[in-house]
């Protein structure tokens, strides 16, 4: 088990929802994430996807602890982080970082790059020689494509891809073990995503990372990821290694992701069956009993409108949540 | 005689920092039942384009050539002249659904006075219309959805309103700008049956915009590949996946993570960025990028020219081969 570096158990991430008035008014619960459980080994990509609102980017942070959970545990290295101290948890946050979809948003367009990717080491390590902060800086640089003469540059006058590989630079800077990675190749033209996929791979390979990577994209996740996560309003409906999930996908839902992916090929494109899904993603706040998908879901029986159904093993490394996986073949 | 006809076509914008070209001379035109797909990136022209087709231009920009919409030159007509065929004859479809629905409006309005105004409707018939094309569409309860307003639906749903909306007085052209982008993955799927439905029921002329050739594939019977303003090869669909002449247009083929594929090997990414239309390379616009790239290149601008029956491209090599 030592090279389990995260074990997620039982997360919960419960969102208070204020109904009625000041008076008699009684909270509601907006279940974002509700009962996730897995364990990614180091050096791994995992790849969460699903679509929007099923919880994943919430997921992600309530990992690093951006966001408190409700309920669970999180593991790294098998220590529990969730009853830590902010002071405790500081010194964990080097080896965890995150880059978003747009990098950039959050960040002051008045400081140099320089400075923005500094920031999470000069926060870390306020003692730190100026010389020697930009030294590291300048080679990261190099590191993720950037030319480090670029260094007092400031973002206005860098273009969408080189932003992300500014996202990048700033969470390796630390040298982290794990990063979350929340939709970094989203918003960006399809011939930049490839070059910040195969970035990610190789910074993967040289100082063996471990990737979270979350996406809506299952092509990207496919090709990035070894192992899968599928997410549908807060639960794990399928957890399975890469090749298992896209060749053997057990479960309704997934079966209906895969197939509506469109294919860059003419033929193939118009002759595939896709399994299209009946009406809409219901509420988070007042979710289906039983199994969340049921009312979608074109197998749905009376069981799983009564009983939860548990993630249970199809196979080495291939874990289910479906109460009629046997049946539905 | 084709439903839309641009020729020679030039878009530009005045900004502070001077003319920026958006689209340099574009000929395209699309018959009934077809359905073209435009193919680019950011910065390609491939929205402008339709936007000055739409009379939509932002205010500092301004257009040159022709638009023939059914043989009538449409191009520079004032808005009242051409609010007789928006939402008529020629629709159009954004990534963002509330650009074209009002927030402060009742669904069963909005869509109503569509048909009220273009085709003389009395409300009751407008509504019972409007009713009937949110079935097809597949938005459930869709008497209920008429009293609502388009903050009370999800997104999804939202997409397919402002689809109903434009679809009301079976448009003979339909210009789809990235119509499903925002969407879900299986959401998408059920948006793009349905304009496949359209083409082939009601023989509506479709323009799709999209950066996914995916969508592409499934949808388009001919595909123009732009970049920075001006159309780099063209043809149908088939060959333009199976046998891409445009340095261009093979790299994105090639750029695309493919779900139908274990991803192993390393992705084949464009080197460089997104043009800069305001720094726009001397000779081909593609030429920073280009592995095929030689001294031609850097000096002269290449042509469309037509490389086989219905196929052309702009691009100095004949053909592409490694070069070391």
């Amino acid at each position: 088990m030592s090279d389990v570096l995260l074990d997620v158990a039982d997360l919960k991430v419960h969102f208070p929802i204020p109904t009625g008035g000041l008076i008699g008014g009684r909270t509601r619960w907006l279940k974002a994430v509700d009962g996730v459980s897995f364990s990614v080994k180091r050096g791994e990509t995992l790849g969460i996807v699903g679509e929007s609102g099923c919880g994943k980017s919430t997921l992600g942070r309530a990992i690093l602890r951006l966001i408190a959970p409700s309920a669970g545990r999180v593991l790294w290295l098998g220590q529990d982080l969730s009853g830590l101290s902010q002071e405790e948890m500081r010194r964990h946050r080097r080896e965890m970082q995150i880059i978003f979809q747009d990098p950039l948003a959050s960040l002051d367009p008045r400081m140099t790059v320089g400075d923005i990717i500094a920031e999470p080491l000069t926060a870390l390590e306020p003692d730190l020689p100026k010389a020697e902060i930009k030294e590291r800086v300048r080679s990261m640089m190099s590191k993720v494509g950037l030319l480090p003469e670029m260094i007092n540059r400031y973002p206005h006058e860098f273009s969408g891809g080189q932003y992300q590989r500014i996202g990048v630079a700033r969470a390796m800077i630390v040298r982290p073990a794990l990063i979350v990675c929340d939709e970094p190749v989203s918003a960006l033209d399809v011939s930049i995503q490839a070059q910040i996929v195969n970035l990610l791979m190789d910074l993967q390979a040289e100082f063996g990372l471990t990737l979270l990577f979350i996406s809506h994209d299952l092509s990207v996740v496919r090709h990035i990821s070894h192992r899968i996560l599928v997410l549908y309003l807060g639960r794990v409906m399928e957890l399975a290694d890469r090749d298992s999930l896209y060749r053997e996908a057990r479960h309704p839902y997934t079966r209906a992701l895969i197939s509506a992916v469109p294919v860059p090929d003419p033929l193939i494109e118009r002759s595939k069956r896709i399994e299209f899904l009946s009406g809409d993603l219901p509420s988070p706040i007042d979710p289906p009993s039983g199994c969340v998908f049921r009312t979608r879901c074109p197998h749905a029986n009376d069981l799983c409108a009564a009983k939860v159904p548990d993630l249970e093993p199809v196979g080495t490394d291939h874990q289910v949540a479906c109460h009629r996986w046997r049946e539905i073949g | 005689m084709a439903v839309i006809d641009i020729r020679n076509l030039e878009v530009g914008f005045d900004t502070p920092e001077g003319k920026v070209q958006a689209v340099n001379g574009i000929n395209l035109s699309v018959d009934r039942g077809e359905c073209i797909g435009i193919v680019g990136e950011s910065g390609s022209g491939k929205s402008q384009t339709f936007m000055a087709a739409m009379g939509l231009l932002a205010r500092n920009g301004t257009a040159r050539g022709e638009i023939l919409f059914q043989g009538e030159q449409i191009l520079g007509l004032g808005s009242r002249a051409l609010n007789r065929i928006r939402g008529n004859a020629m629709s159009m479809i954004f990534q963002d659904p509330m650009t074209a629905l009002t927030p402060h409006l009742r669904i069963g309005d909005q869509l109503t006075e569509v048909l009220t105004t273009h085709k003389g409707l009395g409300k009751r018939a407008a509504a019972a219309r409007a009713v009937a094309m949110l079935e097809q569409v597949r938005i459930p309860e869709p008497a209920r959805r008429m009293r609502q307003y388009p903050h009370e639906l999800s997104g999804g749903m939202r997409q397919r309103v402002m689809i109903a909306m434009a679809l009301l007085c079976e448009p003979e052209l339909l210009i789809a700008d990235e119509p499903t982008t925002a969407l879900d993955v299986t959401v998408q799927a059920q948006v793009l049956s349905l304009m496949r439905d359209l083409k082939d029921r009601l023989n509506t002329a479709l323009v799709l915009i999209t950066h996914d050739l995916g969508v592409v594939a499934g949808l388009a019977d001919r595909v123009m590949v732009m970049y920075a303003g001006l159309v780099v090869e063209e043809g149908p669909v088939e060959t333009i996946f199976t046998d891409p002449r445009h340095p261009y247009t093979q790299g994105l083929l090639n750029s695309m993570p493919r779900i139908d594929r274990a991803g192993e090997e390393r992705l084949t990414a464009i080197p460089g960025q997104p043009p800069n239309l305001q720094r726009l390379p001397s000779g081909c616009a593609f030429r920073p990028r280009c592995a095929y790239a030689f001294e031609r290149c850097e000096q002269e601008r290449p042509e469309l020219e037509d490389i086989a029956p219905g196929r052309r491209k702009a691009c100095h090599r004949e053909r592409l081969e490694a070069v070391s």
